[in-house]
Formats: structure tokens, C-alpha cells, sequence
């Protein structure tokens, strides 16, 4: 038999084998009797280098190798939403089932259930010529997500039978007849990771993705369909920012990637996204999400592959028309598990000990993003996949090379900073280092949508930020009284967007998501204020005065104001004039 | 019977490289006996064809390539326990020190465990009351937790784990706790100083020392805080107790693990570790939570020594990453005679939000933490704005915070040694310190909350101080 290899060098996650004649790239593998999963990296003559997703203790020369001659593959399929699996889709509930409390090597247990039945509804009838990426029918997996069933890739022709009932993932639910004759149609799909699922046409992010979080949402905006990255040193709050986009980000279908990461992160959101109600369907949020999860003690090869069964269930919702948002904590994890992986093949290193590959792989990782009009000719049907990645650069040192590759491919920067975050300034997301390219495109939605002012004020508002980080200076030097008085309301009024718009409370419940609506009225008044308190400055009215005005106490306060009473920060525009025009008069008698 | 080679061909530095061996697996253990009957550990690291790659945990020094044999164990590095491993001192490798440390076994472990499924955590969410303010008040520990604190050479990091260990352990719901203290490469005097302390407070009896000191061979320094945490794992989820694991010095385990991988020619990292460090370090400091139906926990204390009290150094860098939070200590608040000498500001307590509130402590902690960490921040900003400017040219505001960063050092960081503060105690200082702002500086803080406890404070500063 020419599928039984055999083990000649053992050294960490990585094995050689011997007699591997006819694997290919990336092929998965079985080694030992265990039958711990691995994949194929590297081949020379007969012999193959294997990653291996498991701990390799206790592995010998001599051991089997059992070739499967198929790449790594994840399921696609009912059953995915609500599920938390491990870097190569294995479920980790189940494996708690089965396995107890630690992760034991060599369980197997399939990705998506084989007993559930769902209940199946079709959309399309015996006789409709249908092809890939047409939708057959939907099952509701949950409350939050209409399940569409898809014609697999490369499969076209006319339906012969569809039926609907109850089903599991394996029982077919339609019959198609193609050129080469008849398929049955499962509702479960197989797609390799490393392969990018096919879409016709890309088209341009223009459409923002709100977020609830105000620092984001008006100053750096991210684009459905778009790209984003968040490096940070530890402790500036990187996680948090990751969960409360996961929490309140306007996307059907979320997909969490923990790699390499903490233990408890994970069962924090396991615990609280069951919890947490989505604002718009008042749902459980769990009803959306999938959560993939390799902690950082969980072997290192499959931390590797995580990112990529990640995103290809995220392209998976998204060719069914859905917005997907996926966030992979952290990239930089991902990075040195290629890092590990290359040392030990012996390749010769780039940057920091990295694999001269690494801006290669992060690049095409990140143009898995997009808007897309799927494949579907019948439907118009259009996805988008947004990809947001945390990086954790040594040390917070933005020149690490993972930051220096994300950077050139993202169009979003979110540039935390520790000094922010020790002041318990959070979200810890720097005014002044951030960017987003997707002002421009998404201009026109916002305008129409939101207000034509929305970019106005946005440009205002950074400009006083602006100019606040140069007053500093020279209040450094010679104090704030050589200040004249335009620059001192300056001072307070980017003080008050700093404190009371950007500061924001990820524990507070009414602060912890923000409408775009109540964010554009929040700005409008300290932008109000701001060329009110300039024109009585100018009439005459005390500098000494502005500064100890009572509204500014009620702007402190706006953002603990319900959404539902939104008109109670309207009046404060009327407040504002109010104790204005009496400063004016005490100020004339 | 156990096959012996007499076939070493290379040896250099840690390492052994072994040839003409069968059936050797990863990971396996070795013993190596040296012609004089000398007994030594190893372990495999590498095997191809059939050679094998040994590193020898206690040194190499004496082994020759023509009288020394090898064995290979079949097995991986075992811990040996029972319920009696209380109050018993251990090697780093896990055997025990004297005659009398020797157990009656109940079972054996593999020491490098095997991940907790996320699935099966359990959420840390219990306060551990340490006493100690700026722990409790503003770096919130609780069960379950990894919380490493970050120090540097000279500094009482030592006082500080002995006073957590001392102060927590008593405390709380009359609970089976135990400590499992493990010493990687420390000196024989700090040993001692957590050992007579365990002592005094009558901890000893409850406590697991595994002890690998300065002078012992620093390769088993790669087995010493594995061996410890499979003690804590058998207590806490085979045994239902609460475990303090303390693991200090962290940077010698890391050192070690430096060495044998430039014995091995490895591709260095950054500034010559490993670059699987970060894996390597994640499957100790992993080892800690709490677990679904079981009733014990592992908290863990590791201290490690910032080389040159540098944050952004390897070490300190990727164990930041993987705990949650970190107790920074500073050396210029430990030169202001402020004891503990934590570091306010960078230190960070990542599980607090859930370890804190209504019936868990109180419900404006959280409000109050925020609060306390804003003012200290703009307090420091404003001393340096004052070193340039002298404390005339501020603001009426600004000297206000200025004098709030030195009570604050003086009054709610720093306390005794022996001091044991309770949470109230600590809340109330809070609000003390903060009650000379005026309200309306007060952003951070809830209206109810202002409405409830500030008026208990306000106007009482006087009193604080003549007291």
C-alpha cells in the first residue's frame, strides 16, 4: 500500500516522514496509531514534513503516517452558528462531552452533528434550472439567522426532486440533474481552508459598518466589507475593543477568532454573548456568532490553521448574502505560529526570526475581505466579509514587522496607546496616529443617511484635537495663563470631546453602545458650544466665566443618556445660550 | 528489561546526542548513569533515524562518551502524589529533597498536563481579598486568576507575594486552601525568607515547596514550575482546594529555556530567546482557572525580575500577553520609602470588572477605581507640568490634583507589611482622598452613587489629616 508513511525525525510539532510518494501540499495526514491530525508543509523526494496539530510527545521513528490525499477541509452546514470550535474545527463542547475537562490527543468528533435534524424549507421547485451559489431553500438555525442552503461549487443543472421536512446535515434534501448526471444535494458542504471560496464580482466598500462605539464610528469609520487592524502593547485594551465590536457591531453573522490567546477571554464570551441582547432584535447575541478558539497553550500548528477555518466559514454566510463580521485576536499569534513552524523546517528567516512569507500570507489573508456580488446568476445577491485583526506588537513597538505588513494592507487603523490606557482612557484608540481610508468612500451614504453635516463636524472636532496637542506644548513651557482666550476654550472644549465623546464606558449599560444617531447629536452640541462660548468670548464675556458654565456638566452626562430620550440632549442646545446670554448680561451690569 | 546504550557521540553543553537507538519517542525520559554510578535526568528533545537528542537536566559536567549508559524510560516526566505532598519539599525535578519528604504514592502525573478545554473554564469571578489597597481597590485580584508581578532587582516583590500568600490564604469562607510554592533558581536566603514566613502564620503544613535553588542545575529549571503546577492541578481539581501557586524568579526558567535552545543552534528571537517562548510560557501560566463543576481553583503568583526594570524586555513583554494583568513595582516609589511600591498607573488587573460590584464587594467600586486611576494620572501629569514650571504657575485645579498624587502614594499605596486591610476599609479611603475635588470633576462617577457616598466625606479632610 502506497498510503502508509513512516516516521524518520520527531522534533516539536514538526515530523518527517519517509515512503510519502504521491502527497501532495497541504494534504492532511494521520500519524501513529493515535492518529493525531497533521498536514503536509514540505516535501522532498519521498519524504514529506508534517505539521502536526496535536502534541507530538511520545512519538517515535518508525511510527505510521496514514495519507488521506485530501487538504484540510472544514464543514459548512447547519450547526455552525452557536458552536465554539478549535483551530481545526473540532467542537470543543463536544470534546468536553467525550474528553472531560482537559484536551486529550487523537479525539475525533465531526464538526457538525450527524443526528440533529433541521427543519428544511425549499425555495426553488422540481424543473428550476439552477447553479452554484443559488439559494435551495433555508433552515432557521436560530432566531438571529436564516440558514440558506446553496448549490455546492461546480454543480449546475435542473432539479430533479427537492423536498422539505426534517433532515440531518448527511440526508439529502434535493436531487440535480448536471451534464454529468445526477447529484444529490446535503446540507452539508466540505470546502478546503487554504482556498479562497469563489464569488463573481468584488465591488467597492461604501457602505459604513457601524459599530456603537463612538471613537470609531465618527472619527475612524470602518466599511462593510472593509479592513481594519488594532495593535497595541498589553494592557491597552485590545480584547475589550475586539469584544465590544463583537458585541454591538451591525452584522448578521459574527465570527470570533481567539488565537492564541487567553483561556478565560474565551469563556468570558462564552459566558456573557448568551447573555448580552442584540439592540436591534433584542435576541441573545450567541445566536449569531461562531466562535473559534485556539488558547495559547493549545499546539501550535493548529493556531496556524485557525485564522484560515475561520474566514472560510465567514465567506461561507457571506455567499448567502449576509454582512459577516469576523475578528481574529490576535494576528500576531498567528504570525509566530508560522514563525515556530518555519524554524524548525530550517528556512532561512526575515525580520525578527519571521519567514520572508509572512507579508504574503497576512496580505492574501486580509483580501479574503470584501463586498461581494455572489456567485448566484439567477439572484442578485450581495455578501460582505469585514475583517478586523488585533496585532500584539513586543513591547507596543509599531515597527514590528506584523504591523508593518498589516499596515499595508488594511485600510483602517486603530493605533492604541499605553499612555491612554493608563489614565483609564478607554477605548484606548489614539486621535492623533489613527486613520481610516473609507472617510471618502463612504461619504456619500453617511450624508444621506446620517446628516450632511456628519463630516463637517467630524473635521472640527479633530481639528480643536489637533490643535490641543499643540497648545500642550507650549502650556508646558510657560503655563496656561500666557494663553489667550480663543486657545483656552480650545483647550476645553477637546478636553470635553476626549472626556465626555471619546471616553467611553465598555462596563456602563447604557454607555457601552452609542447610535450613530445619538453620536452625530452628542458631537453637534460640543461643536455648539464650541462656536457659541467664541462668539460671547468675542462680545466680551470672561474667559474665567466660560469656563465654570453649569452645561458643561450636562454635556458631561450626555452620554449616559438612553437612546430612547435622545431630546433630552437636544435641550441642551437651549441650555447653553441660556447661561451664555446670562453671563452677558451679568457681565454688562 | 529496559535497553541500555553506550553509544553518546556528541556532547555539548545540555546536550547528549545518543546513536544506534530503537523505538525512542518525543518527550521521553532518559537516565543517564555516569561510570561511577552517578544517576542523571534528561529528556528527549529531538530523534531522527536513530539518533536521539538529549537534554541532560542536571549538567553534563563528567559524562564521556565510552563509560556512561543511557536508558530510555518509555515515559514521560512523572510527578508522584498524595494528599501527604502538604507540608513535604520537593526538587525541581519533583523528587523529594530528604528521607523524609518521601510520599506514599496514590498516583503519577505527567508534568506537562494537558490544556484546559475554554469549553470547561470556568470564569474567574471571586474577590480575593488581599488587604493590600492598591490590590484590592484598584488591581483587583480573583480566583483563578495569573496575575505575575513585574519587578526588578533590589526591589520587596519578595514582601509583597509573602504579605498576598499570608493575607488571602487566611481569609475568606473557611474554604481547604494550600500554596504550592516553586523556587526557579532563587537564592537559598529568599527561599528561606517565604519559608520561615509560611512558618510564622502556620501556612507551612498547607504548603508544596518545590525547590530548585541558585545552585542547583539550572536545565531542571525547564521541569520545576511544571512540577509545581501538576501539584496545584492535583489539589485543586482532584482535591477541591484553593491553590496559590507562587512561581518566582520566572526570568531564570526563561534564561534556561535561552540556553538550551542556543546549545541547540536555534533561530534566535528577540534579543536571543527562543521564538516559541511565548507557546512555551503559555502552557505554564495557562495551567491556572477554574473549572466547571469542580469545586478547587489555581491562582498564580509568578514574580519575574525586569532585567534593567525594563517592561518591553522579552520576558516581561510575552508573560503580559499571556496573564491577565500585571503588578508592576517602581523603583522610584520604592526610593520614596512607599511600601508596597506598586506602580498605580501601568498595573492592571484584566478580570476585575467581573470580581467586583454589588455583592462582591461594593457597588461603586468599579465607578471608583476609574475615578481614582484618572485623578492619579492627571496628578502625576501635573507634577511634571510643576518640575518645569514650579508649583506656583498652576492652575487652582491643578494643585488640587497635584496634592491629591501624593496623598493618594502616601495614604492608599503605601501601608504596612502586616497591615490587613479589609475591602471598606479600602473604598472608603477612596472617596476620602477624592473628596477634595469638586463635584463636578468627578466624571467618572454616577450620580447615584455621588448623591450616596460623597456626602459621607466631604468636609471630613481636615479630620484625615490632623488624624
Amino acid at each position: 500500500m502506497g498510503d502508509l508513511g513512516r516516521v524518520i525525525k520527531v522534533a516539536g510539532p514538526l515530523i518527517i516522514a519517509e515512503n510519502m510518494t504521491g502527497s501532495k501540499m497541504y494534504d492532511v495526514v494521520y500519524v501513529s496509531d493515535s492518529r493525531l491530525m497533521g498536514e503536509i508543509i514540505e516535501i522532498s523526494g519521498d519524504m514529506a514534513s508534517i505539521q502536526v496539530y496535536e502534541e507530538t510527545g511520545g512519538i517515535g521513528v518508525g511510527e505510521p503516517v496514514y495519507l488521506t490525499n485530501e487538504p484540510l477541509t472544514v464543514e459548512l452546514g447547519p450547526g455552525l452558528i452557536q458552536s465554539i470550535y478549535d483551530g481545526i474545527q473540532r467542537p470543543l463542547d463536544l470534546i468536553y462531552e467525550t474528553a472531560g475537562d482537559f484536551i486529550t490527543r487523537g479525539i475525533q468528533v465531526p464538526a457538525l452533528s450527524r443526528e440533529k435534524k433541521w427543519k428544511f424549507t425549499p425555495i426553488v421547485s422540481a424543473g428550476d434550472k439552477v447553479s452554484a451559489g443559488d439559494h435551495l431553500g433555508f433552515v432557521d438555525e436560530t432566531t438571529l439567522v436564516k440558514h440558506y442552503i446553496l448549490v455546492p461549487e461546480g454543480i449546475s443543472g435542473e432539479i430533479i426532486s427537492i423536498e422539505s421536512g426534517d433532515f440531518t446535515v448527511e440526508e439529502p434534501v434535493a436531487e440535480i440533474k448536471t451534464q454529468n448526471g445526477s447529484k444529490a444535494i446535503t446540507m452539508m458542504q466540505k470546502w478546503p481552508v487554504r482556498k479562497q471560496r469563489p464569488y463573481c464580482q468584488k465591488v467597492n466598500p461604501e457602505i459604513p459598518l457601524f459599530t456603537g462605539q463612538r471613537v470609531v464610528d465618527m472619527f475612524f469609520p470602518i466599511a462593510k466589507g472593509g479592513t481594519a487592524c488594532v495593535p497595541g502593547p498589553f494592557g491597552s485594551g485590545k480584547t475589550v475593543i475586539q469584544h465590544q465590536l463583537a458585541k454591538w457591531i451591525d452584522a448578521n453573522v459574527i465570527v470570533y477568532i481567539g488565537c492564541g490567546e487567553r483561556g478565560n477571554e474565551m469563556t468570558d464570551v462564552l459566558l456573557e454573548f448568551p447573555e448580552l441582547k442584540d439592540p436591534k432584535s433584542g435576541e441573545p447575541l450567541m445566536k449569531r456568532t461562531v466562535l473559534i478558539a485556539n488558547t495559547s497553550n493549545m499546539p501550535v500548528a493548529a493556531r496556524e490553521a485557525s485564522v484560515y477555518t475561520g474566514i472560510t466559514i465567514a465567506e461561507y454566510f457571506r455567499d448567502m448574502g449576509y454582512s459577516v463580521a469576523l475578528m481574529a485576536d490576535s494576528t500576531s499569534r498567528w504570525a509566530e505560529a508560522m514563525r515556530e513552524i518555519s524554524g524548525r523546517l530550517e528556512e532561512m528567516p526575515g525580520d525578527e526570526g519571521y519567514p520572508a512569507y509572512l507579508g504574503a500570507r497576512l496580505a492574501s489573508f486580509y483580501e479574503r475581505a470584501g463586498i461581494v456580488k455572489c456567485l448566484s446568476k439567477k439572484q442578485d445577491i450581495t455578501g460582505a466579509l469585514t475583517v478586523i485583526g488585533a496585532v500584539s506588537p513586543p513591547g507596543g513597538d509599531l515597527s514590528d514587522p506584523v504591523v508593518q505588513a498589516t499596515l499595508r494592507v488594511v485600510k483602517v487603523f486603530w493605533s492604541l496607546e499605553a499612555k491612554l490606557a493608563y489614565s483609564r482612557h478607554f477605548p484606548a484608540i489614539s486621535w492623533l496616529n489613527s486613520y481610516s481610508l473609507y472617510n471618502d468612500t463612504i461619504k456619500e451614504y453617511v450624508e444621506k443617511n446620517v446628516h450632511e453635516d456628519f463630516f463637517n463636524l467630524q473635521a472640527d472636532a479633530m481639528r480643536l484635537l489637533e490643535k490641543e496637542s499643540e497648545l500642550e506644548e507650549i502650556v508646558r513651557l510657560v503655563g496656561i495663563d500666557s494663553l489667550s482666550g480663543e486657545d483656552r476654550i480650545v483647550l476645553m472644549v477637546a478636553k470635553m470631546i476626549r472626556e465626555d465623546f471619546l471616553h467611553q464606558n465598555a462596563f456602563h449599560d447604557v454607555d457601552t453602545y452609542t447610535s450613530i444617531e445619538k453620536q452625530y447629536i452628542m458631537i453637534k452640541t460640543i461643536i455648539y458650544f464650541y462656536r457659541q462660548a467664541n462668539d460671547f468670548l468675542n462680545s466680551g464675556v470672561d474667559i474665567n466665566q466660560i469656563e465654570k458654565m453649569k452645561v458643561r456638566e450636562m454635556i458631561a452626562r450626555m452620554k449616559y443618556i438612553e437612546d430612547s430620550d435622545i431630546e433630552k440632549i437636544n435641550s441642551i442646545f437651549h441650555d447653553i445660550d441660556s447661561e451664555l446670554g446670562q453671563l452677558k448680561k451679568d457681565d454688562e451690569t | 528489561m529496559l535497553k541500555e546504550y553506550r553509544s553518546i557521540t556528541n556532547i555539548a553543553g545540555p546536550l547528549l546526542v545518543v546513536e544506534g537507538v530503537e523505538n525512542v519517542k518525543y518527550e521521553e525520559l532518559v537516565e543517564i548513569r555516569l561510570g561511577d554510578k552517578d544517576l542523571r535526568n534528561g529528556r528527549v528533545l529531538e530523534v531522527e533515524g536513530d539518533k536521539a537528542l538529549v537534554q541532560v537536566f542536571e549538567g553534563t559536567r563528567g559524562i564521556d562518551t565510552e563509560k556512561t549508559t543511557v536508558r530510555f524510560l518509555g515515559r514521560g516526566i512523572h510527578m508522584y502524589l498524595s494528599p501527604d505532598i502538604l507540608g513535604k519539599v520537593f526538587t525541581g525535578l519533583g523528587k523529594p529533597r530528604t528521607p523524609s519528604d518521601e510520599i506514599l504514592p496514590e498516583k503519577s502525573l505527567d508534568i506537562n498536563g494537558a490544556p484546559i478545554n475554554p469549553y470547561s473554564r470556568n470564569y474567574p469571578d471571586e474577590f480575593i481579598q488581599t488587604g493590600i489597597s492598591a490590590i484590592d481597590g484598584l488591581n483587583t485580584l480573583v480566583r483563578g486568576q495569573k496575575l505575575p508581578v513585574f519587578t526588578g532587582a533590589g526591589l520587596p516583590h519578595n514582601k509583597i507575594a509573602a504579605q498576598i500568600a499570608r493575607q488571602s490564604a487566611v481569609l475568606g469562607k473557611k474554604e481547604e486552601f494550600a500554596v504550592v510554592f516553586v523556587a526557579i533558581g532563587i537564592t537559598f536566603e529568599e527561599s528561606e525568607y517565604f519559608i520561615n514566613d509560611f512558618r510564622q502564620t502556620g501556612a507551612l503544613e498547607r504548603a508544596v515547596l518545590i525547590l530548585n535553588l541558585a545552585d542547583d542545575p539550572a536545565i531542571e529549571r525547564i521541569a520545576t514550575p511544571r512540577v509545581g503546577l501538576t501539584c496545584a492541578e492535583y489539589l485543586a481539581f482532584e482535591k477541591d482546594m484553593h491553590v496559590l501557586v507562587i512561581l518566582t524568579d520566572m526570568t531564570n526558567y526563561c534564561e534556561a529555556l535561552k540556553e538550551i535552545s542556543a546549545a541547540r543552534k536555534e533561530v534566535p528571537g528577540r534579543r536571543g530567546y527562543p521564538g516559541y517562548m511565548y507557546t512555551d510560557l503559555a502552557t505554564i501560566y495557562e495551567r491556572a482557572g477554574r473549572i466547571k463543576g469542580k469545586k478547587g481553583s489555581i491562582t498564580q503568583i509568578p514574580i519575574l525580575t525586569m532585567p534593567e526594570d525594563d517592561k518591553t524586555h522579552p520576558i516581561p513583554d510575552l508573560t503580559g500577553y499571556i496573564t491577565e494583568g500585571q503588578i508592576i513595582l517602581s523603583r522610584s516609589l520604592h526610593k520614596k520609602k512607599i511600601s508596597p511600591p506598586i506602580d498605580v498607573l501601568p498595573s492592571l488587573s484584566r478580570l476585575k470588572d467581573k470580581g467586583i460590584g454589588k455583592d462582591k464587594t461594593r457597588e461603586d467600586h468599579a465607578d471608583l477605581f476609574n475615578q481614582l486611576y484618572a485623578a492619579y494620572a492627571r496628578g502625576k501629569e501635573v507634577q511634571e507640568l510643576a518640575v518645569i514650571l514650579g508649583e506656583a504657575a498652576l492652575t487652582d485645579i491643578d494643585k488640587l490634583y497635584y496634592k491629591f498624587a501624593e496623598k493618594f502614594e502616601m495614604q492608599y499605596v503605601s501601608q504596612g507589611d502586616y497591615e490587613n486591610r479589609s475591602i471598606e476599609f479600602t473604598l472608603d479611603l477612596g472617596w476620602k482622598l477624592l473628596s477634595v475635588f469638586p463635584r463636578e470633576e468627578l466624571k467618572r462617577i454616577r450620580d447615584s452613587f455621588l448623591d450616596k457616598y460623597l456626602p459621607k466625606f466631604v468636609n471630613k479632610e481636615e479630620l484625615q489629616d490632623a488624624g
